[in-house]
């Protein structure tokens, strides 16, 4: 699951019908592989931002870029390098959890520091917000006492701010 | 002003200048059909969808304003995605618009649903589901826009009918709100310093010209350049015409047919200055062995083509013409300051050199032997009223057009490039002429394009467009047999079409057309004449040649440009 060459492009886009379709059929027909996506509007109701984890050389990934561009509705593509970024996605998990396991597993959620959201019998769910290698790690070890059920989001990401863009962006329209 | 959604449509299209419109009404695209009769515009009735969106690609060839075409849902959408995607890869601005079943019925398999804006989302530059009559005419205006400036394409407005027939608060949108569509026309200042460095440096340079310079009406700009600094130039099949034939720096087509000294001087050159031009593979050859001493310089508008195929030396992302005219001020600025220039005077004689030995060539018949296709093209080039405009289909037919006409003007060559779209001529010839009615339209055919749209025939008779159709008939799919005789061994298989059935005379006079057959040389010129005087309807010339003729010279498919196939009487010796 850990991608160590993988490219992050955060796309901002009118929020309009269709665009997500768009940007995806982008990807077949250029032929270029989707490893993550996760969509949502932004803080202004004209934009959705589309993170993208693509799995690719370099070379296409400029081609990916400036196709990507060349949709009329995407407004702004940043390349968020993973050193200089924020990264974050949620994982949920119902994991086969006995009466003599529950324990195990409810300490495993705390040393994370994730959430029990449900409990049942012989089951638990169990939420967990982070890092995706964080969450690639959880998840390893959950597996141990059995997943019935796992979802994760597709991880988000921001670049990470040094203390001059902080004030810049503090100002200014966040786009 | 209260309006209907239709009625706002067709204002919409006459606010943005609109003359003429091709289409074919239908269930869903009923209600636009009605405001219509009150309109100004040309309303042309085709007999098949597809050849509505040709139409469109012809008029906005030699007119370089957007073609429009109109059709209703479901079927005539789909048979609508030809000729987008013609008009995409060609880059030819164009408006499509079509009827959709009423909102509250999308999504149930209605009767002539589909999902038009999703099929042809990968073969326009950008398209929209209308959803409120409120809405059209900034869908409209919006699509006009983005159809005509920066790098051209077809746009596809879809319209629910209860969209057309709802009513609405007419308006007209002032400005354009498209935050995430702002072509840079302007080239960057310190790459065209570089551009004109390396030009002056160049020993070797050439033009390497493609369609975008039409687009960018840059003809006249790129003559000056090209004089300015003494430079030759190549004229690729979207870009004949673009440079007169006739000029002595003109080297014309290069690629898979291109004539052996353009292939040449693209190959050898030490800087390419690639204007309007994609690298496009019928060019390169294999591209790892193109024009491998060569430095580039590329100018597009469209920064997805910098770097697509061949990484350049120095990108330009702007218009064509204002960077070739930033280019012009720089290379005199910098001659002005005393900037050396490489001397290129060996290179122009090596050139020359090629010219002389390389022309396009062909073995003239026998007495009583099959007539030759290139025969025929020498004969209408030479009898063509001045500013003809040559559109031509795909295949055998197209390559030759393209060797043995003389292109002296820009926009009097229309085909289909990128796409190679057969039966691409009869109705992008019906479109060229409604845009140019004063000139004469040639369209050269193969007997297979033909066959495939000729009915548009039918409607170029009753509209009164008087286009002229000259087959090429060989009796075969000529290109495919021609690449079954060089690479299959003569194992000829699906590829025998007829000679004399149809009977071409008979079902041009059936459309309405003058019908001519020629068979013999004698009688190429009689014809010619002949269809050349009829300017009250369309004529129809048959010319029966011979099938064996193939296209030369020919670079086969993956190959390097070096591999270049010469005519037998050519020695490829004298090409260094």
């Amino acid at each position: 699951m850990s991608l160590p060459d993988h490219h992050i492009l955060s796309a901002l886009v009118e929020n309009r019908a269709g665009v997500l379709a768009r940007v995806a059929s982008l990807f077949a027909r250029r032929g270029f592989n989707i490893f993550s996506l996760a969509v949502a509007p932004t803080e202004d109701p004209r934009f959705s931002r589309i993170t993208i984890v693509v799995d690719v050389e370099s070379a296409p990934l400029e081609q990916i870029v400036k196709q990507l561009f060349k949709l009329i509705d995407v407004v702004k593509i940043t390349e968020l390098d993973p050193r200089t970024s924020v990264e974050r996605e949620l994982l949920l998990a119902t994991v086969s959890a006995d009466p003599a396991h529950r324990g195990q597993v409810v300490e495993l959620v705390q040393i994370f520091e994730g959430k029990i959201l449900s409990v049942g019998v012989d089951l638990i769910t169990v939420s967990l917000e982070g890092h995706p290698d964080k969450l690639d790690d959880f998840e390893e070890l959950l597996r141990g006492y059995g997943i019935v059920e796992l979802q994760r989001t597709g991880r988000v990401a921001l670049p990470k701010l040094d203390r001059e863009a902080r004030v810049r962006a503090l100002k200014g329209k966040a786009s | 002003m209260r309006l209907t959604g239709a009625q706002a449509l067709i204002k919409s299209l006459e606010m943005e200048g609109v003359e003429v419109m091709f289409g074919l009404p239908g269930g869903c695209i009923l209600p636009a059909y009605d405001p219509l009769l009150d309109s100004s515009i040309r309303h042309i009735l085709v007999r098949h969808e597809q050849g509505a969106g040709h139409m469109a690609e012809g008029y906005a060839h030699v007119t370089g304003r957007p073609g429009v075409a109109m059709v209703t849902s479901g079927p005539a959408a789909t048979n609508m995605v030809t000729p987008l995607c013609d008009a995409y890869m060609d880059s030819i601005p164009m408006v499509c618009l079509t009827g959709q079943v009423p909102t509250s019925a999308i999504g149930t398999d209605a009767f002539q649903e589909c999902d038009t804006v999703g099929i042809t989302r990968s073969v326009t530059k950008h398209n929209e589901l209308v959803m409120t009559a409120q809405d059209i005419p900034r869908a409209i205006r919006e699509a006009f826009h983005i159809a005509t400036t920066g790098r051209p394409g077809p746009v596809l407005v879809d319209l629910p009918k209860d969209v057309l027939q709802n009513t609405m608060e007419w308006y007209w949108p002032e400005a354009i709100d498209l935050p995430g569509y702002k072509p840079t026309l302007k080239g960057h200042p310190r790459m065209i310093r570089e551009a004109a460095r390396l030009i002056l440096a160049s020993e070797r340079p050439v033009l390497y010209i493609g369609g975008g310079i039409l687009k960018a009406r840059a003809a006249a700009a790129l003559r000056e350049l090209a004089e300015l600094l003494d430079i030759h130039v190549v004229t690729t099949l979207m870009a004949r015409g673009a440079f007169p034939d006739s000029h002595p720096l003109c080297l014309g087509m290069p690629g898979m047919h291109g004539n052996a000294t353009a292939v040449t001087a693209l190959q050898r050159a030490d800087l390419l200055i690639a204007l309007g031009a994609r690298f496009d593979d019928r060019v390169t050859g294999k591209v790892a062995a193109f024009a491998p001493e060569a430095k580039i310089i590329h100018v597009d508008i469209d920064p997805a083509e910098q770097g697509k195929v061949r990484r350049p030396d120095v990108p330009i992302v702007g218009d064509c013409r204002l960077v070739i005219e930033e280019l012009i001020r720089e290379v005199r600025n910098l001659l002005s300051a005393g900037e050396a220039r490489a001397d290129t005077s060996a290179w122009k004689q090596r050139v020359s050199g090629w010219k002389e030995n390389f022309p396009y060539t062909y073995e003239p018949s026998e007495p009583g032997d099959a007539l030759k296709p290139q025969y025929c093209l020498e004969s209408l080039r030479d009898s063509a009223p001045e500013g003809t405009i040559l559109v031509s289909g795909v295949g055998q037919h197209q390559m030759w057009s393209s060797q043995y006409w003389r292109f002296e003007q820009p926009y009097t060559w229309v085909n289909s490039g990128g796409l190679g779209t057969m039966g691409f001529s009869v109705p992008a010839a019906i479109g060229a002429k409604v845009g140019r009615p004063d000139a004469t339209v040639w369209a050269i055919d193969g007997d297979g394009c033909f066959q495939m749209t000729a009915q548009e025939l039918v409607t170029a008779s009753t509209e009164r467009i008087p286009i002229k159709v000259g087959i090429l008939n060989n009796s075969y799919l000529g290109m495919v047999r021609q690449w079954q005789e060089m690479f299959y061994e003569e194992r000829y298989s699906e590829v025998y079409l007829s000679t004399d059935l149809p009977d071409y005379v008979k079902w041009a006079e059936a459309m309405g057309c003058i019908g001519i057959r020629v068979e013999s040389p004698e009688e190429v010129q009689p014809a010619i004449d002949k269809a050349n005087e009829i300017d009250d309807r369309p004529v129809v010339v048959e010319f029966r040649v011979d099938a064996r003729e193939k296209v030369f010279p020919m670079v086969p498919a993956g190959m390097a440009n070096d591999d270049i196939l010469l005519p037998s009487s050519q020695n490829k010796d004298l090409l260094r």
